[in-house]
């Protein structure tokens, strides 16, 4: 079918719509970063780049950064080894109960968070388990497994059994295969698994309020503290824009790793 | 990790164990089975389900009147009584469906065009940019982009400013319609991807039979587009809706209200865990029902 030209045009002034309303927000943080004023009012009075001095010096926002890297990192790694030797099974073997594995690898992010954070909540106070930062890791982890899983699978299925085959026939043993021929295969799936899991974790907050404890913040939980207190508004402006920028880097990176669009999408 | 790739012969004894190990399981797929599943096996079912299972449990315990702790094994109804016979949480979970289901339609509107213009008339490169421009904002962290919706809402904010020359006042951070806004701009790239790919599926020779057969545009539309993008919209949905259902963060920051996951959140920092748990059973069963109905209609493929 050719649309027509009425059509067409009404679908691109809607495409620029959407994306307006996309960006504007963004847009308007950004600005606020600027913000020579302390109070919230638009447009801003005047431009100041004292904010950012004031947030690269804050106690708080750096521990908070330190907390949410450690937290995204050991996450992203428990979560591509749990992911990828699932992906293995479901996706290399035939068994009993395997439609279930599957669903229920898939449960943590289709049901909502606030179910994982009660549930986790309850299981660590239930052991008795302090928390902090190891439990916060749990309950990343627990939903980064997914996403590893499910780049590795949708991997595993394009790339064709043809060259493991012929690694095996050729005497190579299993491991011996994996290492050759199948991770080389899964590489640049593994590292669109890891940077996604890693963007959800520094990204969390509806499940890490409930696994943090009252001590330790990560940089979401510093940001929902902070935006109730008018002062700190400033410096949470700052840290917005700094986030908005960083998250550039991964849609670059897997760009430039996978050549294709498909795996930077959530 | 995943860079690492080859490493190089590590030498001796160890290497020797390994590739005993390795031929010992090449030929038992059985127990290859059994290493790679045994781990996630272990940390999704205990982990997890365990944790939803003592969640369950939970529910139906005791709360000793005097320490306020729950006490195990102890059963009761009296949790699930308190929600039913407090209109309270009967009125938040509406509230909750409701706004959930209006964020799900109308991300299914506003992603259509977009999706339908990337898919179908744009030129490959321009389809790469508009790609990359869905995506960003969905990398963008959660609560700088409610913090942003914040700022504009507010009282003295851009959407005030906007229209304050037609003597209208800003929204302010107390209305409930904000939640809807706010949670349908936040999981929009979430239909608008799966829409898109559903219909970059839809292959061209279908459209043009269509035609042939004498349907106007409206008419393919309606009888071929549509139930094939359909399971795509779903495969959204499931995102629109169940992000929305258990978000307590965006209710809270521009509306002022209360959603399910608030008094979840409430209950179990009030130490009244039966009720916090009995509650959150709600979500579940209609995550779970959602779930049974999506995959019917076909959206796990499309997922």
């Amino acid at each position: 079918m050719t649309e027509s030209g009425f059509t067409r045009t009404a679908l691109r002034i809607g495409t620029w719509l959407v994306l307006g309303f996309l960006y504007l927000p963004l847009v308007i943080l950004a600005v606020y970063a600027f913000n020579d004023s302390r109070a919230m009012a638009w447009p801003p009075p005047g431009l100041t780049l004292h904010w950012f001095a004031e947030a690269a010096a804050n106690p708080a926002v750096r521990a908070a950064f330190v907390n949410s890297i450690i937290a995204g990192s050991v996450a992203t790694a428990v979560a591509l080894v749990l992911g990828t030797l699932s992906a293995l099974a479901v996706q290399r073997f035939a068994f009993f109960g395997r439609e279930t594995i599957a669903f229920i690898l898939v449960l943590p992010i289709a049901l909502p968070g606030v179910i994982t954070g009660i549930a986790l909540q309850t299981t660590f106070k239930t052991m008795g388990l302090t928390f902090g930062l190891m439990t916060i890791v749990v309950g990343h982890a627990t939903f980064c497994v997914v996403i590893a899983y499910n780049n590795v699978v949708a991997r595993l299925r394009r790339l064709p059994r043809t060259p493991e085959e012929a690694s095996a026939d050729l005497g190579a043993d299993t491991w011996l295969t994996f290492r050759r021929i199948t991770l080389p295969g899964m590489r640049t799936a593994l590292l669109s698994g890891a940077l996604l899991s890693f963007a959800l974790s520094f990204d969390e907050i509806i499940v890490t309020l409930f696994t943090a404890g009252a001590g330790t913040q990560t940089i979401p939980i510093w940001i929902f503290t902070s935006i109730q207190r008018p002062t700190e508004l400033p410096v949470v402006n700052v840290v917005a824009l700094v986030l908005l920028l960083l998250s550039v880097v991964p849609v670059y990176l897997a760009q430039r790793i996978a050549g294709d669009t498909a795996a930077i999408t959530r | 990790m995943a860079g690492s790739g080859i490493s190089g012969d590590t030498g001796g004894a160890k290497q020797g164990r390994g590739r005993r190990l390795a031929r010992w399981l090449h030929s038992r797929p059985r127990a290859q089975l059994w290493f790679l599943l045994t781990a996630p096996v272990l940390w999704i079912g205990l982990v997890y389900l365990g944790s939803l299972f003592i969640l369950l449990l939970n529910a139906f315990w005791a709360k000793d009147a005097f320490t306020g702790k729950v006490t195990p094994f102890d059963w009761t109804l009296k949790a699930v009584i308190d929600i039913a016979t407090h209109p309270v949480y009967v009125i938040v979970a509406g509230r909750t469906l409701l706004i959930a289901i209006l964020v799900t339609l109308t991300d299914a509107l506003l992603a259509f065009p977009i999706a339908y213009y990337m898919a179908r008339i744009a030129s490959p490169r321009r389809r790469g940019a508009l790609v990359i421009a869905v995506v960003l904002p969905l990398w963008a962290a959660y609560l700088v982009k409610t913090f942003a919706w914040r700022t504009i809402l507010q009282g003295n904010g851009f959407l005030s400013w906007v229209l304050s020359p037609f003597g209208i006042p800003g929204p302010g951070l107390d209305e409930l319609p904000n939640a809807w806004l706010v949670l349908s701009y936040l999981w929009l790239p979430y239909m608008i991807l799966p829409v898109y790919a559903g219909l970059e599926r839809i292959p061209n020779s279908l459209l043009e039979a269509s035609a042939d057969l004498g349907a106007r545009a409206g008419t393919t539309f309606r009888r071929v587009i549509l139930p094939l993008a359909f399971p795509a919209v779903v495969a959204g949905s499931i995102f629109t809706f169940s992000l929305s259902l258990g978000d307590y963060i965006v209710p809270d920051l521009v509306a002022d209200a209360k959603f399910i996951g608030n008094l979840i959140y409430d209950n179990s920092s009030l130490g009244n865990l039966p009720v916090a748990a009995a509650y959150s059973l709600f979500p579940i069963a209609i995550m779970l029902v959602y779930l049974f109905v999506a995959r019917r209609l076909g959206a796990f493929e499309s997922l």
